[in-house]
Formats: C-alpha cells, sequence, structure tokens
C-alpha cells in the first residue's frame, strides 16, 4: 500500500523526535510547604557558591544560608555571633578575631583559623578572579596579592588553632560590621581541591545545607537544614526549596495559586494589587538601599558657584513623594540623607538636608541666579543617562526630567541606554554628558558602606569622580573612631559637606515588598530586604 | 538517496560556519562590557577585571577569539559561561526541554491544524468553514505572549487546572499549555494551508476519476486527495520546528520554562558568546536537518519527485 510509506514517514520522524527528546523528566507537583519544606523564589546564582565570588543575591541568599561566618545580622542589622567568640583591637588596625571551639563543616572537618585565612587569601588573589575580591582591599597587602600575584595577604595571620589576626592598612572602626558579609565566610580544606566542583556541591557550616545533587541549574536548590549547627540561626522548618525563575512575573502567578510559599520581591505590575491578591499576607520593608542622581563632577555647566546654584536647583525641583506615589505606587520612602534609614547611626536632620525639599519657586529662583553668573548653554539639552532594562527607570526619570521642564523650563530629557552593561560601560570612561541614574545597595550595615565606596576620593563606584579632602578627612576620622556610635557621628558630619557640594541628589529609601502563601506564616525581612528564611514556620 | 543525503549534510558545513561567524561577529560588536557589568554595579579590582577579560579571550581580537572558539570545538569544546560552567553541559541540560516543547507543540499543530483543515477545506463556504477562518485569524492577529499571560492566568490561576508555571521536571504533561501557545499561530497557517490546498484538490480531475471508479468517498479523500494537498502543509511543518526552537524564547519566559530560550536571552543579555554562539548554532543544525527530513517525506508523498 501507498499508504503505509506516508505512515512511515511519519513515524520515522515521530521516531527522531522521540530519540532527540529522549524520555523526558517526571512531573513531580512539588506541593507547597509538603512536609514542613518551605518553597522560596529565587534567580538563577551567577556563579558557583563560593563566598568570594558571589556579589548577586541569587547566589548570595543561599550563600548566607548555608555558610556561617564570624556573624551574622539580627533583623535589624545588629551582629549577632556565629563562629566568632570576640573580635578585638585596641588601634582599630590590628584585630584579633577568637573563634568558637569544635566548631564543624558539614563533612566532619574542624573550622579552625585557617579555615578563614586560607578563604579570605583565595579571595583577595587576582589568579583566582574572584568578583568579590575588592572587599579585602583594606587588608595589608592587598595590592600585592591583587597586582603582584602574592598568594598571601601579609596582614593576615594565623596564632594558633582558634586565634587569627587581621591587620588593617588604616583604622577601620566599622571593621567588625563588615564581618556577617558573605564574602568573609569560611571554607574547608577540601574547597581548594577543585574550586568550580566545590562550587557545585560545596561543604558548608551554616544553618543548612545543600542537598546532595540539590542544585538543579535553572530550577531549583534544595536546602536541607544542618543537623549540626549550633548558632543563632537555628532552622525553624525542614528545609528550604529555592524555585529558580527568570523573571518575577511568572513567581507571581504561582504565589498567587498557591505553588509557591515566599517571594521577597513583588514584581512592578503588581505593585498596585499585591495586598488584595494576597488577602494581607504581604510586608512592605525600607531596606539598606537608596536610589540617587549623579551629577558628574566633570561637566562644565556644574562646576564652581553657578554649578552649585543648578545642583540645588534641580534637587528643588523635584517632587519626590509625587513620584514615588505615581510611578512606584508608594511601596519607596522619600530620602533625607544619603545612606538609609534601617542603619545605625542614621539621622533625618543633617544640616543641609533641607535642600531634598520640593520647592519649585525657590528652584526656579536658584537657576536663574546661576543663570545670572555663568548662563546654561543656549538650546542645549539636560540629558539624564539610564539603563532601561531595569523595572521603572525608563518611568520614573521621564516623571523627573518632566518636572524639569515644567519647574526650570529647560529642556531636559532621559537618555535611554538599553543595557546594564553598556551603562557601566559610559560610567567608567568618564562619558556622562550630562546627570546618570545611580542606586546602591549595603553590603553591610553602616553608614561607611555607604558614604566611602560612593563618594571617597578615587573610589570604585564614584561615578562622578568627586572629591573633597575636607569630606574624606572626615570619613577616615569616622573610621579612627573609638566606637561604631562615634563613628557615625563623623559620617553623619560627613554628610553636611556632601549637602553642601551635592555630588549627588538623594532620591528615595528602597522598600522591598514581601509576600507568602497561606502555608507559611512568620516571614519577616531583614535589614537587607531578604527574608530570614530560617525563621518561616510551615502551616499544618 | 544516500548520496543524495551525503550531499546535503556537506552542504551542512558552509552553512554553519557562515552562521557562527556571522552570530560571533554580531555579539562581538554588541555595545557594552560583558565584564564591566558583571559584578553588578558593586566594585572590582581592576587586576581581577583583566583576569576574567584574559580567561574568556576578550583581550584578543576578534578573528583570534573566532579561531580559539572553531579550534575548540573541533575538539567539542564549547567553551564555559562566565558562572564557570561547560557550555555543553548548560545546552545539554536545557535542549531536551525545548526539544520537548517544540515536539509537542508541532504535534498539536500538525494533528489539530490538518484536521481542521481538511473538514473546513471540504465544507467550504459552509458555517465549520467560516467559524474556524475568523477563529484562526484572531489567533494568527493576537502576539504570543499576550495568548501566553491569557491562558496562564484563566487555566492556571482561575480554573486551577494547571500550575502556571513549568519549573521542576518539565515533563511532557506540565509542557501541555506552553505546547499549545507555542503551537497556536502555527496551527493557524497549517490550518489555512491545508483548507486551500483541500479545497483546490477536491474539485481535481484525478478526484473525479477515482471518484467515477468508484472508490469510497473515505478512500478518495484519504488517499488522493490528501495525500496531495498535504506536500505544502509538509513543507511548512518542516520548517516549522526550527522555528518553534527558535521562537519558545517568549513562551518560555512566560511559562518559567528551564529550556533554549530562557537560555539564549539570557547569555544575550549579558553579552556571554560562547553560550549564544553554541545555541545559535544548534538551531541551525535543527532547523537544517529538518529541512533535509521534509525533502525525503516528499519523496513518500509524490513518487514523481524522486532524487538521484
Amino acid at each position: 500500500m501507498r499508504m503505509n510509506r506516508v505512515l512511515k514517514g511519519v513515524a520515522v520522524t515521530s521516531a527522531l523526535a522521540l530519540a532527540l527528546t529522549a524520555c523526558g523528566g517526571s512531573g513531580d507537583g512539588g506541593g507547597a510547604a509538603a512536609d514542613g519544606v518551605v518553597t522560596a523564589h529565587n534567580t538563577e546564582p551567577e556563579n558557583g557558591l563560593i563566598p568570594t565570588s558571589t556579589s548577586e543575591v541569587g547566589g548570595g541568599r543561599v550563600v548566607d544560608l548555608i555558610y556561617a561566618g564570624l556573624y551574622s545580622y539580627a533583623q535589624d542589622g545588629s551582629l549577632q555571633e556565629e563562629l566568632a567568640e570576640s573580635v578585638e583591637s585596641e588601634d582599630n588596625v590590628t584585630w584579633t578575631v577568637k573563634l568558637k571551639e569544635g566548631q564543624t563543616f558539614s563533612d566532619g572537618s574542624p573550622v579552625t583559623a585557617s579555615s578563614f585565612v586560607d578563604a579570605w587569601n583565595y579571595g583577595a588573589d587576582s589568579d583566582n578572579a574572584q568578583k568579590a575580591s575588592y572587599f579585602f582591599n583594606t587588608i595589608k597587602g592587598f595590592k600585592d596579592s591583587d597586582e603582584e600575584g602574592a598568594d598571601e595577604l601579609s596582614g593576615l595571620t594565623v596564632v594558633d588553632e582558634t586565634t587569627f589576626t587581621v591587620e588593617l592598612m588604616g583604622p577601620e572602626s566599622d571593621f567588625p560590621l563588615r564581618l556577617g558579609y558573605s564574602a568573609y565566610k569560611p571554607l574547608p580544606e577540601v574547597a581548594f581541591e577543585d574550586m568550580a566542583a566545590f562550587g557545585e556541591q560545596p561543604v558548608t557550616n551554616g544553618p543548612y545545607i545543600l542537598a546532595e545533587d540539590g542544585w538543579q541549574h535553572n530550577v531549583e536548590m534544595e536546602l536541607v537544614p544542618n543537623e549540626d549547627y549550633e548558632g543563632p540561626r537555628a532552622p525553624k522548618n525542614n528545609g528550604i526549596t529555592f524555585t529558580i525563575y527568570e523573571n518575577y512575573e511568572s513567581g507571581y502567578q504561582d504565589l498567587v495559586s498557591g505553588h509557591l510559599d515566599v517571594m521577597d520581591q513583588m514584581p512592578p505590575n503588581a505593585l498596585d494589587t499585591y495586598e488584595d491578591d494576597l488577602e494581607g499576607r504581604a510586608s512592605s520593608r525600607a531596606y539598606a538601599g537608596n536610589a540617587n542622581m549623579v551629577i558628574p563632577g566633570y561637566l562644565k555647566e556644574f562646576e564652581g558657584e553657578p554649578g552649585k546654584l543648578r545642583r540645588q536647583a534641580i534637587s528643588m525641583a523635584i517632587d519626590r513623594q509625587a513620584i514615588i506615589d505615581t510611578v512606584f505606587k508608594g511601596t519607596k520612602e522619600v530620602a533625607k540623607e544619603f545612606t538609609a534609614p534601617v542603619l545605625d547611626g542614621y539621622s533625618e536632620d543633617i544640616p543641609g538636608s533641607e535642600v531634598l525639599e520640593y520647592d519649585p519657586k525657590k528652584a526656579k529662583e536658584l537657576w536663574d541666579e546661576a543663570d545670572a553668573i555663568s548662563p546654561w548653554p543656549e538650546g542645549k539639552v539636560l540629558k539624564y543617562t539610564s539603563n532601561v532594562d531595569g523595572a521603572g527607570n525608563r518611568e520614573y526619570i521621564e516623571a523627573i526630567t518632566n518636572q524639569l521642564r515644567n519647574n526650570l523650563e529647560i529642556e531636559a530629557e532621559l537618555d535611554a541606554i538599553s543595557t546594564f552593561q553598556e551603562m557601566r560601560q559610559i560610567v567608567s570612561e568618564d562619558g556622562l554628558e550630562g546627570i546618570s541614574r545611580a542606586g546602591w545597595q549595603a553590603d553591610y550595615p553602616s553608614l561607611y558602606n555607604f558614604l566611602g565606596p560612593l563618594f571617597g576620593t578615587g573610589a570604585s563606584s564614584n561615578d562622578g569622580r568627586y572629591s573633597s579632602e575636607e569630606f574624606d578627612a572626615k570619613l577616615q576620622e569616622g573610621l579612627q573612631a573609638d566606637s561604631v556610635e562615634e563613628g557615625a557621628q563623623f559620617f553623619n558630619e560627613a554628610q553636611e559637606i556632601l549637602f553642601e557640594d551635592l555630588p549627588a541628589l538623594p532620591l528615595w529609601y528602597q522598600a522591598n515588598q514581601a509576600g507568602w502563601s497561606a502555608d507559611v506564616t512568620n516571614v519577616e525581612q531583614g535589614w537587607d530586604g531578604v527574608p530570614l528564611y530560617y525563621n518561616i514556620e510551615t502551616v499544618e | 538517496m544516500l548520496i543524495y543525503m551525503l550531499k546535503r549534510l556537506l552542504q551542512m558545513v558552509p552553512v554553519f560556519i557562515g552562521a557562527t561567524l556571522l552570530v560571533y561577529f554580531l555579539v562581538f560588536s554588541m555595545s557594552g562590557d560583558p565584564i564591566a557589568a558583571l559584578s553588578g554595579g558593586k566594585p572590582m579590582s581592576p587586576a581581577v577585571e583583566a583576569q576574567l577579560r584574559a580567561q574568556y579571550n576578550l583581550d584578543q581580537p576578534f578573528w583570534i577569539q573566532y579561531g580559539i572558539y572553531l579550534k575548540n570545538l573541533l575538539t567539542l569544546d564549547m567553551g564555559v559561561t562566565f558562572s564557570g560552567r561547560e557550555v555543553s553541559d548548560v545546552i545539554g541540560q536545557a535542549f531536551p526541554v525545548t526539544a520537548r516543547l517544540a515536539v509537542l507543540a508541532l504535534g498539536i499543530e500538525a494533528v489539530f491544524g490538518v484536521a481542521f483543515g481538511v473538514i473546513a477545506g471540504l465544507r467550504k463556504g459552509k458555517f465549520f468553514d467560516s467559524t474556524v477562518l475568523v477563529f484562526s485569524l484572531i489567533v494568527i492577529a493576537v502576539p504570543t505572549f499576550v495568548l501566553g499571560y491569557v491562558l496562564q492566568f484563566v487555566f492556571g490561576m482561575k480554573l486551577q487546572w494547571v500550575r502556571p508555571t513549568v519549573g521542576a521536571g518539565a515533563g511532557w504533561g506540565d509542557l501541555i499549555l506552553p505546547a499549545v501557545v507555542l503551537g497556536l499561530v502555527s496551527f493557524a497557517y497549517v490550518l489555512r494551508l491545508t483548507r486551500t490546498s483541500i479545497s483546490e484538490n477536491i474539485s481535481a480531475d484525478y478526484v473525479r476519476t477515482a471518484s467515477a471508479k468508484g472508490l469510497s468517498r473515505t478512500r478518495v479523500i484519504v488517499v488522493h486527495v490528501m495525500r496531495n494537498s498535504l506536500i505544502p502543509v509538509v513543507t511548512f511543518l518542516g520548517a516549522d520546528l526550527g522555528m518553534l526552537m527558535g521562537g519558545a524564547i517568549v513562551t518560555e519566559g512566560v511559562f518559567n520554562v528551564p529550556g533554549i530560550g530562557r537560555l539564549l536571552f539570557d547569555a544575550i543579555g549579558k553579552g556571554e558568546t560562547a553560550t549564544t554562539v553554541a545555541v545559535v548554532s544548534i538551531l541551525v543544525l535543527v532547523f537544517v536537518i529538518a529541512n533535509l527530513v521534509v525533502d525525503m517525506i516528499y519523496a513518500l508523498l509524490d513518487p514523481r519527485i524522486r532524487y538521484a
């Protein structure tokens, strides 16, 4: 029969197709909160689970849960001891770290002073190309390790099994505050044999450990409680399975339909409705992050006295609250200074902060005053450069430029850059032609972590190339202070100088919206907006 | 036939080299510095940056980079991603998922498209025909992601028949809804193609002859009309397999399917040349092989088309 040939053809094709696809995986439904296990939203980590190469939240939240360092951060950002017995210094330069005895990694090997020193040496050595290597740049010997190929930081010394010392390049009063950050976690000896393989299946010492073959890339990561863990973050659930999503929208669908337990951020299109959709199982909390606009120091129109007046004018011409309400549905807080309100030492009343208040009339006067000294070039458009691949960037910047046009009677427009990487390149080449969008999320809860990296002379994230001896000196005083509290006073005085010079204009503090399913309770966000996963309990 | 196939397979070599070269060049000339974005705006030591640049050969000129890529490819080394994983592993994990999705979509569009098309073609101008035509027009006009979100909302969130996203496992059953979305547009084309073809052939001389010989209507339609009418449809379906694999980007995003489309989207965003080129090369291969299969099915459908 001729028909048979047709059938044969079809059969061959489908056989080919089946062979191509092999046999498919099985569809396990993965019911929410089954057996006391919490399912949570995550993005695919950009690296293996190695503390010193993790600099983004997708990997960061997992690293924080599976490793225990010297300290961890409590919900309010204060330090709580994990492995540290004490971290002390006489002069804020040389710090002596003592570990608690008898701590082990999940394979039974002990956590010793060398576990820290080796891990930090590895992280700082540029040969290993660890993205977070920068966190060791205040330790003595970093330059040799970074540029000259030295394998060890000369500032780190193992004293005995449970003691080591850290010698810094200069005084740093808030050094202990750093030590809860993921880059400072210890590594077991086995890690150094094959770091890439270790990153896929690490041996760790945190409240959770990665289950055997627990990381299915782009799909999920299964964390189980670590029975040997004795620190302050004891798990209140039977494990956490992070489901990996490409975008927040699809995660949100799963959350609302009860297939996912916890999400730490709401997608932009749900900001209007999430509180109703989730029937109140949601919370919003400001975290240690802010958004500001940078006005580069290398722009002619913004130099000297007229430049200062123009910066003030721009600041007062922006109605921050109106933008938060319309563009962000009220999910941010108007900035009152350059850091973030969840930090110790935060102050709303820094002299000079009046410049952040909306006053269009005053703004226009200031702008005209500047023009009287040195006129704004005829027909020049004030560009506001931003990547538009981030959620909400385009909308809020168009709103701001609109306000500038109306209130200052100048031409202002969004200079849209399509991707974040292009934007970073322009910034790093000093190629900005006007204002640029900037934001910062703290790595550790300290005022200095906002001020130093963003505004210190020559600092790496100082996009506007701001430089002020007076400001740098204030930061130094803060670092030399006897205590974190005393340091904070100096840091706030440094902020007064920023309000005078306005190298950047604070816009708002970031807040995070978390949501959860009816199957779990006790979801609280920490100082950095990330939920305290170990505290989450499942409902029977 | 065998020689013909060999010839066709040999033709794939220049196609493959040309395609990889083109894609490699496009990714290379994409503006922006992938390393600068790697640390997410956080500080990165210049020494580490230089080290990473050297690691991915980003400090080399275009021809050397491409040369290294080709040389590695000959030893079946597709390179590593920025996260340090073997590109071959990454693709090996994502490819079966997308292949399942595409085959399922192809199956849905072929079965339903041909069935509906045949019925519509036989009842040209009747109620069923007009309804189906209007419906197919709507399906073609509505963008895939709109269809995706609407079906996800209706079946996943409101009716709760399926989980809104695919996620872990991604078995055949989980992929039905995304496959429907992916196949729907092509389904409309298959339907229209079949309908036109059938309605043209139904009045052809050989069909009248077959009927005059006293053959049953079913036999006339299945063996004579359909067989001749399916040639353009098979051509379309063959080309469509490649389109479905590549076009899965949107659908995979909406339904969170861990497949090739998501991988490609992600790799382009990061400026990750190795992954991008590897994925596109595979899509090219699928395209070429699918076309070869189509040509062979021709010979089965119509003995007049023969290959020496």
